[in-house]
């Protein structure tokens, strides 16, 4: 009971995802089984995000590079070197949160919208070096030989197992987003986020904690490209690099609450909820994007905290529960 | 006697502008120094060399017998200097406990969370904050900021203490608190270097006082041999008279 009262803020996170995944299981449909995995990659990915954007405070626009990279890594070595998806998977998340230290140790010297500059020009330049790639397939990327899926039971089973491993991988970014939020190196962040020079004059050591914070934002976002990239069946530049997915991710941890442990889910799935609505929908399908984009500028505008932020501030009684 | 900060012959320029010129002084261990001259005199860049934010072109600055010259401020922070901003720097979406933790937790003690928490409470006990623990630090007035500046410095369990103008902007009431709690603070044995422009306060609480005026130090002594000088006075009125008149009033 204890413990349970020391981490209160992490169960009304963890039996969302825990019923995201139940509900195609108890349901038993292949097209809720899409559904859910749809949106526990969201989950997964903005919880990520949010290491980097709520906790630190930094913006990326071009977060999505390290999906596409880690899926590049990662099906290669699959493909190519016949590394199992087990080993795969790790191999493109340690590659990604390579690419991130590398990365942080260059651009996370900028500062505000310069740093945000950097981000887009890190994702365009990674698309563009990957087009010109011949390991890696150049423009056609590289496709997955059919008779991979057999050694995970055949095409059916193989999306299957692709599901839990995705709801594994939200469950992962979520358990990592909740330790680096009630840990020390946490509480570093924050108040790099909050005012990074104070912080340094009392022994924040900025460059270093912003890194670590970039490199555990980059590992799943990495890891849910290989997965995604493997149940695809093949990888391609415009799919592993697309800007409008970076920005997408913004939309998703700001609408719930950057900095919270659950915003980042919550606005995953209604922000994932809205564009599977606006898709379908005879008037807004061809301008779905323009309504993320106008939703954005709503929230910054009127809720800058987001919905979880917004709770918080206006129930203190549930912020033990909404960490 | 431990001389616990040294500085020699420091200088620092931004452009055309000489701001600090050639200062020089050892501070011992468990004086209060105070810091004081006109406007502009370059106090506050004083404090900033000391700190690493911006570390000086000439001179050395040997903290407890290592040389922090161009040490950065996170550094100086794990050596044990610990300071407050005069323009106050709360870490406004942060409780004003977690705002304290975080000088214990990063300070030279690196304190784990639970004893950072410990720490941060008898701090905000002492500076009398206690009440507010939970509420956000933007939502606290300029005193109550400036309590929270000197608690985070604090939480550090520094050994050399740089406070930079705590008094300004505060009410006869608050100021005679603030003077207490430094006259505690020094009494646990740390040593304080700090920059006032409240004469009556920094008269009565320092062991020694050095006067900075152009970046140059044109005076240094005991509090009442500093009230006496001349160059002290004509830096600050001009006219010997009219100080002896402001001094009486206060």
């Amino acid at each position: 009971m204890k413990l349970w009262n020391r981490h209160t803020g992490i169960l009304v996170p963890l039996l969302a995802v825990i019923a995201l995944t139940l509900w195609p299981v108890l349901t038993g449909k292949p097209a809720n089984r899409e559904t859910a995995f749809t949106l526990l990659k969201a989950v997964a990915l903005a919880s990520s995000l949010n290491i980097l954007l709520g906790y630190t405070g930094y913006v990326s626009f071009g977060h999505i590079v390290f999906y596409g990279f880690g899926g590049y890594v990662g099906i290669y070595l699959l493909t190519e070197r016949g590394w199992s998806l087990w080993m795969a998977l790790l191999a493109g998340g340690v590659a990604s949160g390579i690419l991130a230290f590398l990365l942080g140790s260059a651009i996370l010297r900028l500062r505000g919208a310069y740093f945000a500059l950097a981000t887009i020009g890190v994702n365009e330049a990674m698309r563009a070096f990957i087009n010109n790639f011949e390991l890696f397939g150049g423009p056609t990327g590289i496709t997955l030989n059919f008779s991979v899926y057999k050694t995970y039971g055949g095409a059916a089973q193989a999306l299957q197992t692709s599901f839990f491993i995705g709801a594994g991988l939200a469950l992962f970014a979520l358990i990592l987003s909740y330790l680096v939020r009630s840990s020390k190196f946490g509480l570093g962040l924050l108040a790099i986020r909050e005012n990074e020079d104070a912080a340094e004059v009392m022994g924040v050591t900025a460059p270093k904690a912003k890194t670590w914070a970039y490199v555990f934002s980059a590992i799943v976002p990495g890891m849910v490209g290989v997965l995604f990239f493997f149940k695809n069946g093949n990888v391609e530049p415009h799919d592993a690099f697309p800007l409008h997915a970076s920005i997408e991710l913004l939309v998703m941890v700001m609408l719930g609450g950057q900095g919270t442990v659950f915003g980042p889910i919550l606005g995953a799935l209604a922000y994932q909820g809205m564009r599977g609505f606006l898709v379908t929908s005879p008037i807004f399908k061809d301008i779905q994007l323009s309504v993320s984009g106008v939703l954005l500028l709503l929230i910054v505008l009127f809720i800058p905290a987001g919905a979880i932020g917004w709770l918080r501030h206006r129930m203190p009684l549930f912020r033990r529960v909404l960490a | 006697m431990t001389i616990i900060l040294s500085l020699q012959g420091v200088s620092k320029r931004f452009g055309g502008l000489q701001a600090l010129t050639n200062v020089t002084f050892d501070l011992p261990q468990g004086q209060i120094l105070g810091l004081i001259g006109p406007n502009g005199a370059g106090k506050t860049t004083l404090f900033n060399a000391i700190n690493g934010v911006f570390p000086p072109e000439e001179g050395r600055i040997i903290f407890r017998d290592k040389d922090v010259t161009r040490a950065k401020p996170s550094q100086h922070a794990h050596l044990g200097m610990a300071r407050t901003h005069q323009i106050v720097q709360p870490l406004n979406e942060l409780s004003v406990r977690e705002n304290v933790m975080v000088g214990a937790c990063f300070g030279h003690e690196n304190q784990d969370l639970s004893n950072a928490a410990k720490i941060a409470d008898e701090v905000l006990e002492f500076v009398g904050l206690a009440p507010r623990a939970n509420q956000l630090a933007g939502s606290l007035n300029v005193a109550q900021k400036k309590r929270l500046e000197m608690a985070r410095a604090l939480a550090a369990r520094p050994y050399l203490l740089l406070l930079d103008e705590v008094l300004a902007g505060l009410n006869p009431s608050e100021i005679d608190n603030m003077v207490q709690t430094v006259l505690k603070i020094r009494e646990q044995g740390v040593t304080i270097i700090m920059i006032e422009h409240v004469m009556k306060a920094v008269m009565n609480v320092s062991d020694r006082i050095i006067v900075l005026d152009y970046g140059q130090q044109i005076a240094e002594g005991s509090p009442e041999a500093i009230a006496k000088d001349e160059k002290v006075i004509e830096a600050y009125l001009g006219d010997p008279k009219l100080a002896e008149q402001l001094l009486e009033e206060e």
